[in-house]
């Protein structure tokens, strides 16, 4: 199959004053175009880091990150990065957000504004161009910050954690709403999270990941049927619990393995 | 209604502030009522020496004789140009050399003492030395203004330029943004409302530059007034130009504020 993305032998050192610390360890990973790929781990398994890679942020230590056949060099326009939080620029309307990364790329044209708000209006928020963040809730600016992503239509999609500031119940809407715009759209994504049941119900396959250093611990395939059915639906199938049982064991053993001076300490929480 | 009660307690409470500010007012009004009358009363019935105090209705009889025959105009309108052309270009001198450390870390790192050293001078000190450099006149007196808010307008913004949240600036580097992209998208909208603030606060030190100026130079303007009535011993000229002072840095504060208003970001808006 066509892989979009491609980490190979990848490791990731952070220096400062105090030490050099392995971040991540001699990391192979693939992801096949139009597949949803989720990260999941113990804290301290360096998920972030390999989200920077991927996005070219970070140059990685040893190795290289390839993006539809090329070694990434840095930032581009193909691969999109969706934060924790919307980090919508406070002082822009919701429309000129949107807009920024065409405008940055120099290509706020007519089409791309056309686009950008067919984007808006498809994610419902349709009659706010005009309006300013601080005037939405938290589930439309996260939306919106989404639209912003989509708008310089990226191949490729990083999600770093976007769901676990919101309420639940908007948290739940936006795993199907973005699991189904990314789908229609035939977009690549990588979902960082903490949430297994949210990585079991959204992704084609979880990679389990272990900590100190961070590095591949084991690969769940998600079947059709959960993989098909949008997050909600997924969550209330008979199959999912065991998905998630079983998801829920390899990452306690990898915990145990990883990190012995951090004891037992697991941060996800299963909902 | 069957809510109309609640309505009631907010329409109480909106009378009640309204009270509390009438209340303030008249206060105020009173006292500044009071105090002059006095001043005017001890001036009249030779409580005070009238050589050194004088009193009110001679102060305003100078003031309005000077306004008639047109001899106060010349003085007035010098001092302001003076004032207002001190703060806008300390201002935009301060943002300036900001936007230089902000981009040169090194030079930031190197300069770091000096400029601290710099600020806690007294820079009005160096008066004679512009007046001898600029001549006497209108360029010394900016100078003098300008030693007084330059060093301290950039420490203020370069660390408001510092303090900026990285993540905004993380959504411009994913876009594949420049320095310069983030400068202009990020670090100075995001300091807009630290850049009045210091506007606010260089009105007030530009009054103390030009007024120092022109008591060391000058030929014209309120502080050469006030330095002429000091050696003919003409104390109500002395404090004529100090009242025609007051009032007319309150209203460039007022209007400073105005601006502020008309600049500021609704989501930082006081209510």
């Amino acid at each position: 199959m066509d892989n979009v993305l491609e980490l190979r032998n990848v490791s990731q050192v952070y220096v400062n004053d105090s030490r050099a610390t392995l971040a991540v360890e001699d990391l192979s990973l693939t992801v096949e175009r139009g597949s949803f790929l989720s990260l999941v781990g113990p804290s301290g398994c360096g998920k972030t880091t390999i989200l920077s890679m991927l996005a070219g942020l970070l140059k990685p230590t040893k190795g290289e990150v390839v993006v539809g056949g090329e070694i990434i060099q840095g930032p581009s326009a193909r691969i999109g990065y969706m934060l924790q939080h919307d980090y919508l620029f406070p002082w822009r309307t919701i429309l000129d957000n949107a807009l920024l990364g065409l405008e940055l790329g120099g290509r706020r044209t007519e089409q791309g504004i056309d686009y950008t708000r067919s984007l808006l209006h498809e994610l419902g928020l349709g009659g706010f161009e005009k309006r300013m963040p601080h005037e939405l809730s938290g589930g439309m600016r996260q939306r919106a910050a989404l639209v912003r992503t989509l708008a310089t239509e990226p191949d490729v999609l990083l999600l770093d954690e976007p769901f676990s500031a919101l309420d639940m119940g908007i948290k739940l809407q936006l795993e199907d709403l973005v699991q189904s715009t990314l789908r229609s759209k035939g977009k690549t994504a990588v979902l960082v999270t903490h949430d297994l049941a949210e990585a079991a119900a959204m992704s084609d396959q979880v990679v389990v990941l272990a900590r100190n250093p961070g590095r591949y611990y084991g690969s769940f395939l998600i079947p059709p049927s959960i993989r098909d059915a949008l997050p909600t639906e997924a969550r209330r199938m008979r199959e999912f619990q065991s998905i998630f049982d079983s998801l829920w064991r390899s990452l306690e053993e990898s915990g145990e393995k990883g990190g012995a001076s951090h004891g037992q300490e697991l941060d996800s929480r299963p909902s | 209604m069957g809510k109309s009660w609640i309505q009631d307690l907010h329409r109480e409470h909106l009378r009640g502030a309204r009270r509390r500010r009438g209340a303030v007012r008249l206060t105020q009004a009173l006292l500044l009522i009071g105090l002059l009358g006095l001043w005017e009363t001890a001036g009249r019935l030779r409580w005070i020496d009238v050589l050194l105090f004088s009193y009110p209705s001679r102060l305003f009889s100078q003031i309005y004789s000077t306004a008639a025959d047109g001899t106060l105009f010349p003085h007035l309108g010098v001092t302001v140009l003076e004032t207002v052309v001190g703060f806008i270009l300390g201002t935009l001198l301060g943002t300036a050399f900001a936007a230089l450390l902000w981009w040169l870390p090194f030079v930031s790192r190197v300069m770091d003492p000096f400029i601290v050293v710099m600020n806690s001078l007294p820079k009005v000190a160096l008066g004679p030395v512009f007046i001898v450099g600029f001549g006497p006149g209108f360029i010394s007196i900016v100078a003098t203004t300008l030693s007084l808010t330059v060093i301290i307008t950039t420490l203020v913004i370069y660390a408001s330029f510092s303090e900026v949240d990285q993540n905004y600036m993380k959504v411009v580097r994913l876009f594949g943004g420049t320095k310069t992209q983030t400068f202009q998208y990020v670090v100075l909208p995001a300091s807009i409302p630290t850049i009045i603030s210091t506007l606010k606060v260089n009105v007030g030190l530009a009054w103390v530059g030009v007024i120092v100026g022109e008591f060391l130079v000058a030929k014209e303007g309120l502080g050469y007034l006030m330095i002429y009535g000091f050696q003919v011993f003409n104390f109500t000229l002395v404090l004529s130009s100090l009242i025609l002072i007051a009032v007319v840095a309150t209203v460039m504060y007022q209007g400073v504020t105005y601006l502020e208003k008309k600049i500021m970001r609704p989501d930082l808006q006081k209510h």
